[in-house]
């Protein structure tokens, strides 16, 4: 060249190295030899795959770098296996959170020991020279119970583990012996994410006769209107089916924050010529890809959908009907199915319960459960296929399915109708309180026998207000009318959005569902879900893709993205986590219900049942509490109430021994006769406490526990001013439920927590267990968002004293043996169960009528009017043999799952094979569950889903009840076997099973339902269809019979009755308080992880607008205090205009162990989010006995909302003491 | 014609969901260790924001990069070694560590060791380099996602000329994010500045180094450094930066923060261009014309003549049919997607940036019952982020280059839609952008399928 550039010109005169020719690239004298010195630093020894087994969606497969036997850091895999060409890859998954899991390693916050508070050790060992025998001994300590109150205030000794073992035993034993096993529980959550280490806990729970503790719902991830429309707990498409989709509505999940591995889907569809649409009340994340962002108010969600189906309904069906619409509309929906319409007061109507073939007249076989339809063919109602009425029984065999057959089935009456009624409907935007009014619309109707009757549709039609010919009623004048539901110009009024943004994005998402053949997709999540009434608002999410004909299309559909509910390998993992291979049934408490009794949080809930019903209810709610009705959905058989009886159930089973009587006619007679009772009815006795409870895989205390004050003080016992609410008066106190006048502080003797970090939960634990990381254990990860099935490995073994979850609980099971051989022996429980959906307990309470047996409403028969109760031997002694075996029942009863059975016999053997025959004791001969990677190895064989040969086999034996082709689904994959080593190769894509509801195939993303929309196989629903109409007695009571608009819940009610805080005249302002999913922590894992610290302002602060800001006089990053009824919250705040005024968001989840300051309110430390939260139950979710609408653990029953809290908010001195 | 190769990046911003993955990555294999807590190599901004250090960008404050002197020639902003002499032991461009953050830890172990009290134990911050308690008042991504915006993003430098138009207000609010890893530039400053001569650009990647041994801790290439990705290690006393994670690529494996973008926005690639032509494309007068000047510089791998030319200045032939495969040529030149960010830094930057897309803003034109539902995507007048702020970043203020790359990403959708959806190909469409269908196609499938092998 020609010179030298400018660069080295420019530093000639200091440059002690040559230029090369060009000038500009230097060569230094010496060469370039120090570059080894980053070759060095990268240089490392091996790369294990593992994966991260937090409670997120993500599942992503990770290579950990390994040098000088320490783990350094971590990578994403990217050897997925791939998409077809024109799709892209799943590669690369992850987010930073998951980066920066190596630090936790070596990390100060690390366990390395196991931990006790050195106060009750020294009472243990005091008591144990004593008593010399340690069950006697840990009665002694828990009857003294002083240590309680040191809980959570520091104090911990280094322990060693024979020890404690020993304590745990012993209070395990003692519980069982004094209490009952129902008084000792565990709560684990999300098996999806590492399901051997959840089943190693709840293994042995089941084993003893403990409970587990339901989670989904109980942390609000269950969407309720799921099991509502579809009759399933969960069931969405995968993130890759984004692509397919060409409009994408996301409403309230965000999804680069929390699908961050996944997001990428999204912004790519966008280049295929994906519209995105977000509806967010915050300039967030997500925002940045939409095309349009709808910024509606938080909590309005349901009212501009609602408003959407307007427009939906009046363009798309009415106006001009779509062929492919109302032929979706037919086959796959209840919009034909014919509605009793009742008479109500003033003359109107009432929509009443679905027409069945018994109101026909016919006496088929469970014609109570077999809805009608009006056949446009012969003019005649008739009674469809695939009902649940032919689920079960001999009749329905090959008749569950949804072929129509000759049938033309009337969508709408209109035309042929013989009357034009005028209907009362329930709307909730005017009114006194939450119970809402009443409008007046009119649908055509036609008599059947004595009953007035109309289609779905037509119900539909009049409640979203588009009128027809003809019909009576008030109707909105146009779009631009706001006076009457459920106008664009209605919603804005609630949601702020702009009205002809509302009919632009409808008529857009129609349209798109029409060309594309229904690829118009709804993302919600957390921000939709986590409301009291998120089941309305989804439902009317959902009612815009049934009526776009969405759901069970590649592309279209609801996707529901917020908690890590899919399990696929089901029904291994469910036999080996539920112990069902020996003992059946297990006891399942219902999370929200049991957390709810049990921190007492009843005793200040001022929300009633009653208070959401329609005025055109009949008044089923009247004089109820929560907690009444909750009790009586126990007693009824509806949901779980765990403890179950006032009494121990081994001395309940022996008295009936005793007796000579059946247990069952002994509890029964004894319940009638008053002289047992429902613990549930009497929840603050000390005999209905639990005892002893084990927290693994989670931080309950420090993130999940929604009233974090009520669980510190009424369930642990912390000493602790506790929530500042007042309990119930006199007056409001429930009317079935005793009340004490002592409110139990500490019911606990015993609590345990498992983990590799100290964490709230931990602080607040009698004994901490140190656990192995995710990268020094074996286990398997799967996901809804994905469809492979991988593996966490040891990347290095446990270090110091840290276990993993499957050895912890072998050692916690051979000293509990050990103590109980002698102390129990082999006695009988008695399980009581409520009825199961997906089994025919569903169809035990037909009519959706509620009849209490102790209001003399019906006779109390277990398992149909009351709970199930069986009685199960338990060998004491043999725990631990059994807990390391695979017990005979796998093989004798198998699994069944939604109808198809699993019968793993040949299975079994291979096992026995594979993971060694146990030798000796109580298991001899069985396949081994001694290791980590047997039980991984044996819920892979057990489950269809990585099993082709158990796959082909359900759809086999679910064909014959179906009548329809299913096996075909399989059987290309019937000779795959997913093992383990598999798994620890390369992420494994799984098969299409009957566990599932998609098709999971080369070349195509899963979407759920498409074997439903393509094959005919019912959804696990009353009619088979999916339901927009819910005809139970309680769901009409609360004017929820149809999607509606429902506001969040009216604070003046939840946040009445608390102590009034002196503010010193400081100013204070009140917002809505939202608690979204953080960018930088999954829950409260990593937001104490320096990395993630670093990267946010030392952690998460209390993110409000400049204009509530200003009017407190708070600057961006001052300390401000957050209170309201249930606690206080201690933070600092992030002022930002990407906030809406009037509202504040504080993400999920700050625990209070990092950087939080003592309160100026009351001198204690701040709370987490949560110390604002409170629990409320929506009684509709308690609802069993009745086809969809039936309990099963994690899929129906109260969630733990969280929304529909308000906060105050003031600044604080900025001297912050710790 | 002086052939060189050089690896270069292109990041799609329209694509970055701002997850910091890359950061994070990137920090665990290479700045997680004493003496460089602070320093993030790969780092994510939202713009608007100020950035890590604080303002990097307003070289009326820093003095990095380069600037041409009366006569047009080019020279270091900081000035000559004359004024470097005089400053040598206080230098005025440097930042202080606020400029970046004072990093900090906590006290964990108090969590396990804390002894019986009437509070429960709670891990406290403390500075990583005075071991005290302190109070946390700045970070390496203090503003992230507009936080304390109306305090920290309306001193944004690239809103400069701009305040009347952006204000920070909730029904205005726009956001993007803007990874950033060393530009490894054609014509880098740092080098330029280094007194000891440390710093070199690599003869046969162009990856830009500061050789440890020979460093001497003056850290004229951390302010001479107009991205300031030069960092010094207080515990070593020596500059460092991003390597390119040449141990990686040296064995055919792309960057940690490439492979790891979830986002997937990430494109690394070799490039040929012309040595001689780098020195006139960073001197061109007109700051507008260097985004054409610097695109001028590359060469096209695909030209026989270049091929011959490279292969006779030694670059052997897997090299070349890298720089054939190479995504970057394709998107820089070939679509013109890519902008360099800064250009009017002088340095020749290799890293260079798909600008983003954006929502509309919720004005409606004229009545919005009658828009068409088959189309519906908005005008990209009217999206929310000022097409001048992205002009400021990455095309010295020209709007109209900016106008037109989003004019093409919008093309693509709509094309692809049409097919797609309505079963209908567009073939006006690509003519109006200057491209032809199958280059759309071509585009779309790197941009939105981006496989692996085709992103690296």
């Amino acid at each position: 060249m020609s010179g030298q550039t400018a660069a080295v010109a420019a530093h000639e005169f200091f440059r002690r190295g040559e230029a090369n020719e060009e000038g500009w690239s230097l060569l230094i004298g010496r060469g370039r030899d120090w570059e080894h010195a980053y070759r060095d630093r990268w240089r490392h020894d091996k790369v294990v795959r593992s994966t991260h087994g937090v409670n997120c969606t993500g599942s992503c497969s990770w290579n950990v770098y390994v040098k000088d036997g320490l783990i350094t850091w971590e990578s994403q895999a990217v050897d997925y296996p791939r998409t077809d060409a024109d799709r892209p890859n799943h590669e690369p998954r992850g987010c930073p959170r998951g980066a920066s899991f190596s630090w936790y390693t070596y990390s100060p916050v690390r366990l390395r020991y196991p931990y006790i508070r050195g106060s009750l050790l020294e009472r243990w060992r005091a008591a144990l020279a004593r008593a010399s025998d340690p069950v006697a001994a840990f009665a002694e300590v828990a009857a003294d119970g002083t240590y309680r109150s040191e809980r959570g205030r520091g104090g911990f000794v280094r322990a060693d583990w024979d020890e404690v073992s020993e304590l745990i035993a012993a209070a395990t034993v003692h519980t069982i012996k004094a209490h009952g096993p129902d008084r000792v529980g565990g709560f684990t959550p999300i098996p999806a994410m590492s399901p051997v280490s959840f089943a190693a806990g709840t293994r042995f729970l089941s084993l003893i006769g403990g409970h587990t503790t339901t989670f989904y719902d109980w942390y609000a991830d269950l969407p309720p209107a799921s099991p509502q429309v579809f009759g399933d707990q969960t069931d969405v498409p995968e993130s890759a089916d984004w692509w397919d989709s060409s409009y994408l509505i996301v409403w309230g999940t965000n999804l680069p924050i929390t699908r961050t591995p996944d997001a990428h889907f999204m912004t790519e569809a966008r280049y295929r010529g994906q519209k995105v649409v977000v509806v967010s009340p915050d300039y967030s994340d997500h925002v940045k890809f939409a095309d349009d962002w709808l910024p509606a108010q938080p909590g309005t969600d349901g009212a501009l959908a609602m408003a959407m189906g307007h427009v939906m309904l009046k363009e798309f069906w009415v106006d001009r009907r779509v062929p492919r619409f109302e032929d979706y509309g037919k086959r796959f929906t209840d919009l034909p199915l014919l509605v009793s319409l009742d008479a109500g007061a003033d003359g109107a109507h009432v929509p009443g319960r679905f027409l069945t073939a018994a109101d026909l007249g016919q006496d088929s076989e469970n014609a109570d459960w077999k809805p009608v339809l009006f056949d446009a063919a012969t003019g005649q109602p008739a009674v469809p296929n695939g009902s649940v009425g032919f689920r079960y029984g001999e009749e329905g065999k090959g008749r569950w399915n949804l072929g129509l057959g000759d049938l033309d089935p009337a969508l709408t009456l209109h035309g042929r109708h013989e009357e034009a009624v005028e209907v009362a409907l329930p709307r909730f935007d005017v009114g006194d309180g939450p119970g809402g009014g009443v409008m007046r619309r009119g649908v055509p109707a036609i008599r059947v026998g004595d009953r007035l009757v109309t289609t779905v549709l037509d119900l539909m039609l009049a409640t979203y207000g588009v009128a027809r010919d003809g019909l009576p009623g008030e109707w909105p004048e146009s779009y631009d009318d706001a006076s009457v539901p459920y106008t664009p110009a209605w919603q804005e009024a609630i949601t702020s959005v702009d009205r002809r943004l509302a009919v632009k994005v409808a008529r857009e998402f129609a349209r798109n569902a029409e060309v594309s053949g229904g690829r118009s997709m709804i993302c919600m999540g957390a921000g939709t879900n986590h409301w009291f009434h998120s089941d309305e608002t989804y439902r009317a999410f959902i009612a815009l893709l049934l009526l776009g004909g969405c759901v069970g299309i590649n592309g279209g559909g609801w996707a529901h993205y917020v908690g890590q509910e899919k399990i696929r390998t089901f029904a291994g993992w469910q036999t080996l986590a539920f112990a069902l291979d020996w003992r059946r049934p297990p006891r399942q408490a219902q999370g929200t219900s049991w957390f709810y009794t049990h921190t007492e949080q009843w005793r200040y809930d001022r929300l009633r049942p009653g208070h959401f019903a329609t005025p055109l209810g009949e008044g089923l709610f009247a004089g109820m509490t929560a907690m009444d009705a909750h009790a009586k959905a126990v007693r009824m058989g509806w949901m779980p109430g765990l403890p179950t009886f006032d009494r121990n159930p081994l001395e309940v089973a022996d008295e009936a021994q005793a007796a000579g009587v059946d247990a069952a006619e002994h509890v029964v007679s004894e319940l009638k006769a008053g002289r047992l009772g429902f613990a549930v009815d009497d929840p603050s006795a000390p005999q209905n406490w639990p005892r002893v409870f084990f927290v693994w895989r989670s931080n309950l205390l420090g993130s999940s526990g929604k009233g974090q004050e009520y669980f510190l003080s009424h369930l642990v016992g912390a000493t602790h001013d506790g929530p500042l609410a007042d309990p119930l008066p006199e007056g409001e106190r429930p009317s079935t439920v005793n009340w004490r006048d002592d409110i139990p502080r500490g019911k606990l003797d015993l609590l345990v927590n498992v983990d590799f970090r100290m964490t709230t939960t931990g602080l607040y634990s009698d004994v901490v267990l140190p656990a192995a990381t995710w990268y020094e254990k074996h286990d398997l990860s799967m996901t809804d968002m994905h469809p492979f099935v991988h593996s966490f490995n040891p990347a290095i073994p446990p270090p110091w004293e840290a276990r993993t979850d499957w050895d912890t609980f072998g050692t916690i099971a051979r000293a509990f043996s050990k103590l109980a051989a002698e102390h129990l022996g082999v006695r009988r429980d008695i399980v009581a169960t409520p009825v199961l959906h997906d089994s025919p307990g569903e169809i035990t309470q037909p009519r959706g009528e509620v009849a209490d047996w102790r209001a003399g409403e019906c006779e109390p028969i277990p398992g149909r009017t009351m709970p199930n109760l069986t009685v199960v031997e338990r060998d004491y002694g043999a725990v631990a043999d059994h807990w390391g075996a695979l017990g005979p029942l796998a093989e004798q009863l198998g699994a069944t799952v939604k109808s198809a059975t699993l019968l793993p016999d040949h299975e079994v053997a291979q096992l026995a094979a594979r993971n060694g025959r146990v030798r000796g004791g109580a298991a001899a001969g069985r396949p081994s569950l001694a290791r980590a990677e047997h039980a991984a190895e044996t819920m892979l064989a057990l489950s269809a889903v990585t099993n082709g040969r158990l796959a082909v086999a359900g759809f086999r034996s679910l064909e014959d009840r179906c009548g329809v082709p299913l096996a075909d689904l399989a059987e290309g994959a019937e000779e795959t076997r997913i093992t383990f080593q598999d798994t620890q190769v390369q992420p494994r894509r799984v098969i299409t099973s009957p566990e599932w509801s998609g098709i999971d195939e080369e070349g195509r993303a899963y979407a759920a339902f498409t074997i439903n929309v393509e094959r005919d196989k019912p959804w696990h629903t009353l009619s088979g269809r999916m339901h927009l109409y819910l005809d139970h007695a309680w769901m009409r009571e609360l004017g929820e019979a149809l999607p509606a608009y429902r506001p969040p819940v009216d604070h003046r009610l939840m946040m009445a009755g608390g102590r009034p805080q002196d503010g010193d005249g400081t100013p204070e302002i009140t917002l809505r308080y939202l608690t979204p999913h953080s960018k930088w922590s999954i829950h409260s894992e990593y937001q104490d992880n320096l990395h993630m610290l670093t990267l946010f302002r030392g952690g998460s602060g209390l993110w409000m607008s400049p204009q509530d800001a200003e009017a407190i006089g708070v600057r961006d990053n001052e300390w401000v205090e957050a209170h309201n009824r249930n606690g206080i919250l201690v933070t600092r705040a992030v002022v930002s205009h990407r906030v809406p005024e009037g509202v504040c968001l504080m993400y999920h989840s700050k625990d209070r162990q990092i950087g939080t300051p003592r309160s100026v309110i009351d001198g204690r430390r701040g709370g987490t989010e949560n110390a604002l939260t409170t629990i409320a139950m929506k009684p509709t979710h308690m609802i069993g006995g009745y086809a969809q609408l039936s309990w099963s653990p994690n899929y129906y029953g109260p969630t733990g909302s969280n929304r529909d809290s308000i906060t105050i908010v003031r600044r604080r001195t900025q001297k912050v003491d710790y | 014609m002086h052939v060189k190769a050089q690896v270069a990046m292109v990041m799609n911003l329209d694509k970055c969901i701002g997850c910091h993955t890359c950061s994070v990555t990137c920090k665990q294999v290479w700045t997680n260790r004493p003496g460089t807590e602070y320093v993030w190599f790969n780092n994510v901004e939202t713009n608007p924001g100020q950035g890590y250090p604080r303002q990097w960008s307003d070289q009326a404050r820093w003095n990095g990069g380069w600037e041409l002197d009366r006569k047009g020639n080019l020279r270091l902003k900081a000035g000559g070694r004359i004024k470097k002499l005089l400053t040598i032991f206080s230098n005025p461009d440097l930042p202080a560590i606020d400029d970046y953050y004072e990093p900090f830890t906590y006290d964990y172990e108090t969590l396990v060791d804390a002894p019986l009290s009437d509070l429960d134990p709670v891990a406290r911050p403390h500075s990583q380099l005075s071991g005290k308690p302190m109070n946390l008042e700045w970070g390496p991504n203090w503003d992230e996602g507009l936080a304390g915006g109306p305090e920290h993003a309306t001193a944004d430098p690239h809103l400069r000329d701009m305040q009347e138009q952006v204000r920070m207000t909730y029904e205005q609010a726009f956001m993007f994010f803007l990874p950033r890893i060393c530009e490894h530039c054609l014509n880098p400053s740092c080098v330029a500045s280094c007194p000891s001569g440390a710093m070199y650009k690599r003869e046969e990647d162009g990856i830009v180094l500061v050789d440890q041994d020979r460093c001497r801790g003056w850290r004229y290439c951390v302010s001479g450094c107009p991205y300031k990705k030069v960092y010094f290690n207080h515990r070593t006393g020596k500059a460092e930066k991003c390597t390119l994670c040449y141990p990686r690529i040296e064995i055919g494996q792309p960057t940690i923060c490439s492979e790891t973008c979830v986002g997937r926005i990430r494109y690394l690639g070799l490039v040929l261009y012309d040595a001689d032509r780098v020195q006139a494309a960073a001197s061109v007068p007109d700051e507008r014309d260097l985004l054409a000047a610097q695109r001028d510089v590359f060469l096209d791998p695909d030209d026989q003549e270049v091929q011959a030319a490279a292969t006779r200045d030694g670059i052997p032939r897997d090299w070349i049919e890298a720089a054939q495969r190479s995504p970057i040529y394709d998107l820089a030149m070939r679509w013109g997607v890519a902008l360099p960010l800064h250009p009017e830094f002088r340095t020749l930057p290799m890293v260079w940036y798909v600008p983003p897309l954006s929502p509309i803003v919720s004005t409606l034109e004229g009545d919005g019952y009658e828009a068409d539902p088959d189309d519906v995507f908005g005008a990209i007048e009217h999206m929310r982020i000022p097409m001048e702020y992205l002009a400021n970043l990455l095309t010295a203020g020209d709007v109209e280059a900016v106008r037109g790359v989003l004019q093409r990403l919008a093309a693509m959708r709509s094309y692809i839609r049409k097919r797609e959806v309505l079963g209908e190909t567009d073939d006006e469409l690509p003519g109006l952008v200057g491209l032809t269908g199958p280059e759309l196609e071509r585009m779309y499938r790197l941009l939105a399928i981006a496989d692996y092998e085709d992103r690296y």
